[in-house]
């Protein structure tokens, strides 16, 4: 039998040096992309690191009390962040409220109803667009739209901007976490009798949970370290006024505006404000690997 | 495998349990389907297909992938209607009702014709709740009405005993043979008339294969059956009457002793016999 396999099999017969020879070879390239790659990940992680380092260096050096109690004040006279803070956390919080609902419809539309139609193609498109829009263009649009009309800055402008930035994240997430629920899921719901509406509600989002909750923070974490698209709307606001009506303050402006001055207090601050958003996105991104790894 | 079957005794004694139901009789007709055609887009799936299923007997389909025998099992519960570009033609009448009709109520439809699937599908939510899930749609019912009937069902599917301490918990959490007796739970909750199993038990073990056979053999009491299966002793062991599809055509209905002792058609003895499929 063997015999008969042998001279089935055509070409020369297997020579072993030959082989060895590949093998080696094989194992060189290995040797040299594995370093290249090695290579390549320390030089990123150490960037990271020392940018990491930095801030926490500079940043922890002017962390105090007063920051979270105290609003912008002149340059030294002991003033805070109080009013930056308060206003990120006001505008992140709307924004996210604005535009986490029409995001999840929108995603639902395109994974459940349009689908391959022209329209859902359409809409696919402009949302993508929108996901690597400069966000600048989005302050931009929003201050034609809600700043303009209305004679001035304020509060409400700057969560209408992030919500803009907020659906398309949320719009891409949502139709992948749809599209990766299984069809006989789907087909399992129907066969009971389900209509269509109670199987998107009740059967898919909830087997999509963690996947939509984790754009939803993604997305959270982009918009709280916006700055552009807060500078044509909400514009910053060195008193802590507390309605969306007026100018409203944001930790990423107060960073931009305090950042280049020439007073060595407001440097600190925009330190210690960058630290501050540094380690609440990096929580955030935390809390959504974990919402991940529940999942699997 | 073909030279072990040649002879009539050793066929027989391959497909045990068949000479016990030799002689059972046939039921009448609970589906009649006539001249049934299956598209998707052009391609004509199901040809002609003439077939009656007993009420409150096991149908078994048998045949080679491609055959269209899940095909059919899909046009019952319509859920073609899922897809466009998929129809169906002729007449599928179940108590005299054509429910291939365009104007048919399909959530209530699927009420009355359930379908288990061929991998588990348990949804992600307690045991409790998958049950109480397809009941809800159809039915309003006091907490305690539910609580009897998730008992009820689970009692039927074969399952009760090994979940009724944990039924709050996620029914990802079961076994294999467990989410499908679970499926099975489920679909009968609902209460239907007929019950399709598509190669229900292909993604398990024997253990729980067995387990399943048997809870076919129960059920068939109450529900008209339909079980699309590849396994073709599964189908001498659980079915009363075995229809052999080929290329889309329905090619010979018999009761399960005769399709396998005694086939009519060439092809299907060639099937039955391990000589192509």
């Amino acid at each position: 039998m063997s015999a008969t396999t042998t001279r089935a099999v055509p070409g020369r017969a297997k020579d072993h040096q030959v082989s060895r020879a590949l093998g080696r070879r094989r194992h060189r390239t290995n040797r040299v992309i594995k370093g290249l790659c090695i290579a390549a990940t320390v030089i990123g992680v150490l960037l990271l690191a020392s940018i990491l380092a930095t801030l926490v260096w500079r940043g922890a050096a002017g962390l105090s009390l007063s920051v979270f109690t105290h609003i912008t004040r002149p340059p030294g006279s002991d003033g805070g962040l109080l009013n930056a803070i308060a206003g990120t956390l006001i505008q992140t919080a709307i924004g996210t409220a604005i535009g986490t609902p029409i995001g999840l419809m929108v995603g639902t539309y395109l994974a459940e109803y349009g689908r391959t139609s022209a329209l859902a193609n359409a809409v696919r498109f402009v949302s993508d667009v929108l996901l690597s829009a400069p966000s600048i263009l989005i302050g931009l649009f929003i201050y034609q739209l809600a700043v303009q009309p209305f004679g001035g800055f304020s509060g409400i402008a700057g969560c209408l901007a992030l919500a803009v930035i907020v659906i398309p994240i949320v719009v891409r997430t949502t139709e992948d976490m749809l599209q990766l629920i299984s069809p006989a899921l789907r087909e399992a719901a129907v066969a009971l009798g389900a209509p269509r509406w109670k199987v998107i509600v009740l059967i898919c989002y909830r087997a999509a949970k963690d996947g939509i909750v984790t754009g939803i923070l993604l997305a959270v974490a982009r918009i709280a370290g916006e700055t552009a698209p807060l500078l044509f709307t909400s514009l910053g606001n060195s008193s802590a006024t507390g309605t969306l009506d007026t100018p409203m303050a944001s930790l990423p402006v107060a960073i931009y505006q305090y950042a280049g001055s020439a007073f060595d207090d407001w440097v600190q601050l925009a330190w210690v404000g960058a630290l501050l958003i540094t380690v609440g996105v990096l929580l955030i991104n935390i809390i959504a690997r974990f919402a991940i790894r529940g999942r699997s | 495998m073909s030279t072990t079957m040649s002879g009539q005794n050793s066929q027989n004694a391959s497909f045990g349990g068949v000479q016990a139901q030799a002689h059972s009789a046939i039921n009448a007709a609970k589906i009649a389907i006539h001249n049934l055609d299956f598209f998707y887009g052009s391609n004509r799936a199901l040809k002609s297909i003439e077939l009656a299923l007993p009420d409150r007997q096991v149908t078994g389909m048998i045949g080679p992938s491609g055959c269209g025998k899940s095909t059919l099992l899909r046009v019952l519960n319509r859920m073609y209607d899922l897809y466009p570009g998929q129809r169906a033609t002729g007449e599928v009448l179940m108590d005299g009702e054509n429910i291939i009709a365009p104007d048919v109520d399909l959530n209530a439809l699927r009420a009355r014709i359930g379908m288990v699937f061929q991998k588990p599908t348990p949804f992600p939510m307690t045991i409790y709740d998958n049950i109480a899930f397809g009941v809800k749609l159809h039915e309003k019912l006091s907490k305690a009405a539910m609580d009897e009937r998730v008992e009820w069902s689970l009692t039927r599917g074969a399952l009760w005993g090994e979940v009724k301490d944990r039924l709050n918990s996620s029914a990802m959490g079961l076994s294999g043979g467990q989410q499908q007796r679970l499926c099975i739970a489920r679909t009968i909750a609902v209460r239907p008339d007929v019950i399709l199993l598509d190669e229900p038990t292909s993604a398990l073990d024997p253990i729980s294969t067995l387990k399943i056979e048997e809870l076919i053999d129960e059920l068939k009491q109450d529900f008209t059956i339909v079980i699309v299966t590849h396994n073709m002793q599964q189908a001498a062991r659980c079915a009363d009457q075995v229809a052999f599809f080929y290329l889309g055509e329905m090619v010979e209905v018999a009761p399960a002793a005769d399709i396998f002792t005694n086939p009519r058609q060439r092809r299907t003895q060639e099937y039955v016999t391990g000589r192509f499929g």
